[in-house]
């Protein structure tokens, strides 16, 4: 079973949310990286861009496969997570620690609209 | 047929074993309206295998093959030595009747010769890596383009008049196809004039040495792209660079060109071998194969086909490029060709290509004709023959010369112009003859 | 346990003697001249290998060992058509008439060339129905999009050119489709793939709608399909698209299937790409190589590439370059010239009398395939196959947790090459097998009893599946690895570590 914590809010596309004032820390879930495998490369957005809800802001790969990772919800991004450039596979490691993706200053109500972490079990069982 | 093993009780075994009648009732979904009777298609009939080799031969015949005639032909393609190891070697049915190999483990040979032709491309261009291999020269120039746009989002690309014309036609095309546009540089004197390059500029392709012979100026060239923050894309001959200062050496960002030169039989152009090496940090953008090396569970050394994911099969439209093969037979062939001669040789054969060249301008200049441009060549050079030069060659041709490339075609007022190309195999005595015969064909 | 039976080679770098040299280069009797002042800066920093001619040999002899091609054994590789290469094809295009040739030498002393290139050009034509052949691309891809360029041609001369940017391409398709349509500027979408495995006619319907449809430039179509179906509602396929004004291009990946049988410009098609690697014979080389041709309905005809080898007025054949309304060259010369003589060579071996019988055969043997391991792994439809079965290992998955790359990698420890894994997309835990025409029962049937054995050990000892294979050089390489340890290149010791030592 993969880990699904209860605290965060959660897309169909497998990204998570975690929201601390305005600032949503976005990576993706447990589940999405135990079905890609190895992580071997990342694709991070530059700091400054403006992102809408459902852009593709990035992209992980494994060695078989990549994946477009989208934006949960809108926002600019203020941090990109550099790290995973040299060690990608933080985000199969602690894919909601240490391997989240970037950061985004949003408008927190917009987090609302995403899932809970009940809804998105349902998803991937 | 020999290529179809069934007899007719092999046929009906394996019906039986479907559980259907007959062949027929195995194509039951294609609409019977859309079917045509075995034998009905009107192609000629089949030849035993006697036979078709005597019809191909008769065919094969009709052509002037380059046994026959002396050959200052080169533009781009060169008639030079292939050593014996190269047929046979590449003729193993290990090799030839091979796939791609995506299952590793019964590809080890294959992928270690791939490792060892991007080594030694690399090496040959000065440049950090190489892939396995394009189709031409042509189609790897196009790629290196569409690489350069796609990394700066520039859509200018800027080409050189002294690359080979019909690969600016190709670049054409795929420019087309993508909505990017392609301005031709001027060559006042054979060389480059770079002045147009500017900061709209995707890329400058330049060749070396360029069509003519001449050997640009790349310093300058990666200057100017420095300057306008244009990729510098050079068009390299390989045996050219085992002599000369590497395009790496001057900076370029990529470096591509056509292997043909290394061990591959002219066969009309094709196939051929496109090479393709670039600075490591563009690695995860170049179009084709990669091999890497690797270990298995063991700890073992192996290779594998790597970077996959840039490749059209996981990436589908979002892929480098649409690529899915490269030409490895021909890579194979250039692989063994660089490993045969090594460094010592193959700096020779470009060192005899450069010392040939420069013997046979002083003959043909002592036998009338005028060199076009002043500058440094490497293995080529452009003639002005004050008469017209498709009626000299021509008549060279009739005395057993191929002389070289009539220029009029391509450049409007090169009508006067042969580009005459001096392999490692020419001899003193062939060159001497193809002097005195244009003599008299000038007179 | 199986041993090994070569030990690793060592790279040739490693091989490597100064001084050596593997071939008795040209004497140039030219006087010597001052190489600097010829040609200016020269270097004398080239790393190449220096290796004696028998050990530059026995480099590749042993490298051949560990390699396998279609001369080694079965060679089941789906969608990859790997039949018998044959070996007049390889005499003929050696022929010095033919390898020994210059594409810049004058047209008039290649009458021999032209005649192979009409030769092949008439023969594709009447086989696969179209008015048009060209042998211009360098491979299959390359062919696609060759015909998705003269599409294009054709749409900006009907002023349709900016309108018509969206190209259809079924879930089921190759991904070249897809990356070729992407490299013309197109924008792609996909086509779902209904229950029995055909175009959904509703999907399609639904994606031709209004403005949708005159959004659409072509439909991408596989024929028999990926999944080796044919489509049987093909010609109300191509009439739909039509009636939006779109074109309908023909992946002919699959034409094994067809040959002499039935002809794709019949189908409505305007356009399709020929593997002459895949069903022409001639050797995939390694991975290349390839060789396309792309036929063509009369209205592609004006924007065909140069030059265009066609008979005149007075039945002379010509290479013609005055051409307005062609999309220009696509490669440097004239194709891949001497696999054109080898699929000539091929094809007249067969001839009218015999062509049927390349598909007739390859379909009865990929039927017998399918019939014999279907108890062990389903179909993945249940319709007769044309020259290619889709099984699914899914069950072994599920229970016992294997999977079809298992199943693969154990088969090369039987000593065949594996099928194609994972593709289609859309079938689960996929096991495509090709077998082509040119294997014999006794072949087929030991490949069968190894994959029946095979399926018995996933459920008795899945373990022996999950550690193939273990009998050749390498065993399952770390590709992780590969890729975050980026290796493509032998690394030469620096000058100042080799004079220090």
């Amino acid at each position: 079973m993969s880990n699904i914590p209860a605290d965060l809010k959660y897309t169909k596309t497998h990204e998570w949310v975690r929201l601390e004032g305005d600032v949503a820390t976005i990576g993706i879930t447990d589940f999405a990286q135990s079905e890609l495998g190895d992580v071997v490369f990342v694709e991070l957005p530059n700091v400054g861009r403006a992102l809408t809800a459902g852009d593709t802001f990035g992209s992980v790969e494994s060695v078989k496969t990549v994946s477009d990772v989208y934006a949960p919800i809108t926002g600019e991004v203020i941090e990109s997570n550099e790290a995973l450039g040299a060690q990608s596979e933080l985000i199969n490691s602690d894919p909601y620690g240490k391997g989240f993706m970037m950061k985004l200053r949003v408008n927190p109500a917009d987090v609302e609209g995403l899932m809970s972490a009940d809804d998105y079990k349902a998803v991937t069982g | 047929m020999p290529y179809i093993p069934h007899t007719e009780a092999d046929r009906q075994a394996m019906l039986a074993t479907i559980g259907a009648e007959s062949i027929d009732e195995l194509f039951r979904e294609i609409p019977q309206n859309l079917r045509i009777a075995p034998g009905s298609l009107n192609i000629p009939p089949a030849l035993d295998e006697y036979r078709l080799y005597g019809h191909m031969a008769e065919i094969a015949k009709k052509n002037v093959n380059l046994q026959d005639v002396t050959c200052f032909l080169g533009a781009g393609i060169y008639d030079r030595y292939i050593p014996a190891t190269v047929g046979a070697i590449i003729s193993r049915g290990e090799f030839l009747t091979a796939y791609t190999p995506y299952q590793p483990e019964l590809s080890q040979g294959y992928l270690q010769t791939i490792y060892e032709f991007q080594t030694m491309v690399a090496e040959l261009y000065g440049m950090d890596i190489a892939n396995a291999s394009m189709y031409d020269g042509s189609t790897s120039m196009a790629e290196a383009a569409i690489l350069a746009h796609g990394l700066n989002g520039r859509t200018k690309i800027m080409v050189s008049g002294a690359v080979h014309p019909h690969y600016r036609q190709v670049l054409d095309t795929y420019c087309w196809s993508m909505s990017l546009t392609v301005e031709t540089l001027s060559t006042p004197n054979g060389m480059t004039d770079l002045s147009a390059v500017g900061s709209e500029s995707a890329c400058v392709i330049v060749q070396y040495p360029n069509f003519f012979g001449g050997i640009e100026d790349l310093a300058a060239a990666r200057k100017v792209a420095d300057d306008t923050g244009a990729m510098l894309i050079v068009v390299a001959d390989p045996v050219a660079c085992a002599l000369l200062k590497s395009p790496g050496a001057y900076g370029a960002d990529i470096v591509v060109g056509e292997g043909q030169p290394m061990g591959v039989a002219m066969g009309l152009g094709g196939p051929m071998v496109g090479l393709f090496a670039c600075k490591k940090d563009l690695v995860r953008r170049i179009p084709g194969r990669i091999v890497g090396r690797t270990e298995d569970h063991n700890g073992t050394p192996g290779y594998v086909m790597t970077l996959r994911t840039r490749e059209q099969d996981i990436r589908r439209e979002k892929a480098t490029s649409n690529i899915c093969t490269n030409e490895a037979l021909m890579a194979l062939a250039a692989t063994i060709y660089m490993e045969a001669l090594g460094k010592n040789g193959m700096r020779q054969v470009a060192e005899s290509s450069v010392r040939n060249t420069q013997y046979a301008i002083k003959a043909l200049v002592d036998a009338g004709a005028k060199i076009r441009y002043s500058g440094k060549v490497f293995g080529e050079f452009v003639l002005d023959l004050g008469k017209n030069a498709v009626e000299v060659r021509d008549s060279l041709l009739k005395k057993g010369i191929l002389a070289g490339l009539p220029l009029g075609h391509y450049y409007p007022d090169m009508d006067n112009c042969l580009l005459v190309a001096v392999t490692e195999i020419r001899s003193k005595a062939e060159i001497d003859q193809f002097a005195a015969e244009l003599a008299t064909a000038l007179k | 346990m199986p041993t090994k039976t070569v030990p690793v080679p060592q790279s040739i770098f490693e091989k490597s003697s100064p001084g050596r040299i593997g071939c008795n280069i040209p004497v140039c009797d030219t006087p010597e001249v001052d190489i600097a002042l010829a040609v200016g800066e020269t270097r004398d920093d080239l790393h190449l290998p220096e290796i004696g001619e028998l050990d530059l040999l026995r480099h590749f002899t042993n490298l051949s060992h560990i390699n396998y091609g279609i001369e080694t054994g079965f060679y089941p590789l789906g969608s990859c058509t790997m039949k018998y290469n044959p070996k007049i094809n390889e005499k003929t295009a050696g022929l010095p008439g033919f390898a020994n040739i210059h594409p810049m030498q004058p047209v008039e002393t290649i009458p021999g060339a032209l005649e192979i290139l009409i030769g092949v050009q008439e023969m594709l034509g009447e086989i696969t129905g179209f008015d048009h052949i060209t042998l211009q691309p360098l491979a299959g891809a390359h062919g696609e999009m060759a015909c998705l360029m003269l599409i294009k041609a054709y749409f900006e001369a009907k002023g349709e050119g900016t309108q018509r940017h969206t190209v259809l391409v079924p879930d089921s398709a190759h991904g070249t489709n897809p990356a070729s349509a992407a490299r013309c500027g197109y924008d792609v979408k996909s086509i779902p793939t209904d229950a029995d495995g055909n175009t959904d006619l509703k999907a399609l319907a639904e994606a031709l709608e209004g403005e949708k449809g005159q959004a659409v430039a072509a439909l991408m179509l596989t024929n028999p399909s990926t999944l080796g179906l044919f489509e049987p509602n093909i010609e109300k396929v191509c009439e739909m698209i039509h009636a939006v004004g779109g074109q309908v291009f023909c992946d002919g990946a699959n034409m094994n299937a067809m040959l002499g049988t039935t002809r794709p410009g019949d189908h409505g098609f305007d356009c399709m790409h020929l593997n002459l690697h895949k069903t022409f014979s001639t050797p995939h080389g390694g991975g290349g190589p390839g060789c396309g041709a792309i036929g063509l309905q009369k209205h592609l005809e004006p924007h065909l590439p140069v030059p265009v080898i066609r008979r005149n007025e007075s039945g002379e054949v010509i290479a013609d370059y005055t051409r307005p309304h062609s999309i220009g060259r696509i490669s440097a010369f004239y194709g891949q010239f001497l696999m054109e003589v080898r699929a000539y060579t091929y094809l007249r071996a067969f001839g009218k009398e015999k062509m049927a019988d390349i598909s007739r055969h390859a379909v009865l043997n990929a039927n017998y395939v399918r019939a014999r391991l279907k108890d062990v792994l389903p179909p993945a439809h249940d319709r007769p196959c044309m020259h290619e079965c889709i099984l699914t290992a899914e069950k072994y998955k599920k229970e016992h947790g294997v999977r079809a790359l298992d199943i693969s990698k154990r088969l090369i420890d039987y000593g065949y090459h594996p099928p194609t894994n994972y593709f289609p997309l859309i079938v689960p835990e996929c096991l495509m097998i090709e077998p082509t025409e040119t294997e014999s029962k006794e072949t087929l049937d030991a490949f069968c009893d190894a994959m029946i054995a095979i399926c018995k050990e996933a459920e008795t000892n899945p373990d022996l599946l999950h550690d193939a294979p273990t009998t050749q050089v390498v065993g399952r390489l770390d590709e992780t690895k590969a890729v975050k340890d980026l290796d493509v290149r032998w690394t030469f010791e620096p000058k100042e570590v080799a004079a220090a030592r």
